[in-house]
């Protein structure tokens, strides 16, 4: 199964993709329909899209595929690198993200989330992926301009106004047949920048849950941003960023300069 | 942030009436805090000292109320706590001046910022600060009308008792007004949304058994007992 939540004329709706008519292919253009919970079928641009599910802690992971981590010249860690990110930073599919003017480097990076489903504490790896909810895809930009050294990644590069974008569909775990081998990929302009595999995780997804679940009780809503494989590129006001991966969908996201944020 | 399990609130009786959930911080910004780390703000790995706000966050399972017990985890013998005034934001503050900061507020309270002791401020260290409980805050929300300057309350701490460290907010780097401009430049803060200004260095720490009281001027007291973990 594979639910949205959108806005759309006065109420913010559960939604679903839309049964394609007889007379259209999987191919077709109209494949983003959706059917509201009372069912009505609409236009995927003519709602507007939240994240697909009411996000509690979001947790994220620095340098968790190694081609990434040799790409930006960091050696192994000895633990996950982990960090955490504020609801307001939150985005949902469609949307748009401000690029600063004057900075250099910008970049998106196209992560599998993991959404929990049931409480968490102290959880075995044997155990982790029964307290999984589902998936969707996540888009967690930084900007690296303003990266210092004191609890890096520090908020001001990684959590920005919009700059975690989620979504465009919550997908349930038991339609995800196998998280650990899942493909991922950016497109800026249509044009591919950025290919991997979750069978490329440092720490895959149930070592996660566990490592976390030691430490902090993990609750329904709480999502894991698992990292990002290597191929992140600058993005420029007018760039349209989508994010892939394989059954999740994908993810769109539009670059807007200063001067549309009023500033 | 989703209700339900996790979920700590606070009702007061002034707009927006309750916490959100989100509670941020301020590292380092307190004078003694800094001055902790002497010359090693200018070696590897920090190179520099902190230009922006040094912030963290801590999520709902942190969160405890007065009176919660902190829990110390095996193989630990003492927790920092990290003394702070908090302010609740009242509403959306996105971009606000400094001059106009204060409007945004709409009350106060003590935060204890509860850590394992960790020698490095390199990395984010939620192991360290993330753990269930480590966030009691409280006792109430005192109204922004009932405290005549944030810029001058006295902070004590208390172990079992006996007065372990005073500050003052007058001694914050960035006092409220100036850190809430610099934070919602970059993130939106939402009614609700608490953010701690930063305590003062060194932290007093605590092992099983002790009792931590923090006293903050009009604000009253926030009091937790600690105890080892059961293995």
């Amino acid at each position: 199964m594979m639910r949205a939540r959108v806005a759309y004329a006065g109420a913010i709706h559960d939604a679903t993709p839309a049964p394609l008519p007889q007379s259209q292919s999987s191919q077709s253009p109209g494949h983003e329909d959706l059917q509201l919970a009372d069912g009505r079928v609409v236009a995927a641009e003519d709602v507007v899209w939240l994240p697909p599910f009411e996000p509690g802690t979001v947790i994220a992971l620095g340098l968790n595929y190694a081609d990434h981590a040799k790409e930006l010249a960091f050696k192994a860690q000895d633990e996950p690198l982990v960090f955490l990110k504020g609801p307001g930073t939150l985005l949902g599919h469609r949307g748009v993200t401000r690029r600063p003017s004057g900075v250099k480097f910008m970049h998106y990076e196209c992560e599998l989330a993991v959404v929990i489903g049931r409480t968490a504490k102290q959880v075995a790896r044997s155990q982790a992926l029964a307290h999984v909810a589902g998936y969707c895809i996540a888009n967690d930009y930084a900007v690296r301009d303003y990266l210092e050294n004191w609890y890096r990644p520090n908020l001001r590069a990684k959590n920005r106004d919009g700059a975690t974008v989620l979504g465009p569909w919550f997908v349930d775990a038991a339609d995800v047949a196998d998280a650990g081998n899942l493909g991922l990929r950016t497109f800026v302009n249509g044009n591919l920048t950025q290919s991997g595999n979750t069978r490329d995780l440092i720490v895959d997804v149930p070592s996660l849950i566990e490592y976390l679940s030691a430490f902090m009780t993990l609750s329904p809503g709480d999502v894991i941003l698992t990292g990002t494989p290597e191929g992140v590129v600058n993005v420029m006001p007018g760039d349209v960023v989508t994010s892939e991966i394989d059954g999740l969908g994908r993810l769109v996201n539009t670059i807007a300069a200063d001067d549309e944020f009023g500033r | 942030m989703q209700a339900g399990a996790g979920c700590f609130s606070i009702p007061f009786d002034v707009p927006p009436y309750r916490l959100s959930g989100a509670v941020y911080g301020a590292l380092l910004n307190h004078r003694s805090a800094l001055a902790v780390l002497g010359d090693a703000v200018f070696r590897p790995p920090y190179d520099a000292p902190p230009h922006a706000p040094v912030l963290f966050i801590k999520p709902r399972n942190t969160l405890a109320a007065s009176g919660s017990v902190v829990m110390i985890p095996a193989g630990t013998s003492e927790l920092e706590v990290g003394a702070s005034l908090g302010l609740v934001i009242g509403r959306t503050a996105c971009r606000v001046s400094e001059s106009r900061a204060l409007d945004y507020v709409a009350g106060y309270l003590i935060v204890a910022d509860v850590s394992i002791p960790h020698s490095n401020y390199h990395r984010p260290s939620v192991r360290f600060k993330a753990r269930d409980g480590y966030c009691p805050l409280g006792p109430a929300v005192t109204a922004r009308a009932a405290v005549a300057n944030p810029d001058a309350l006295a902070i004590r701490t208390y172990l079992d008792g006996a007065l372990m460290q005073t500050a003052s907010t007058a001694d914050l780097i960035r006092p409220a007004a100036r850190l809430l401009a610099d934070v919602t430049d970059f993130m939106t803060l939402a009614p609700g949304d608490v953010l701690a200004l930063g305590a003062a260095g060194p932290a007093p720490r605590v092992s099983s058994g002790g009792i931590v009281t923090i006293e903050i001027d009009g604000l009253g007291s926030l009091r937790n007992p600690f105890m080892e973990a059961p293995a």
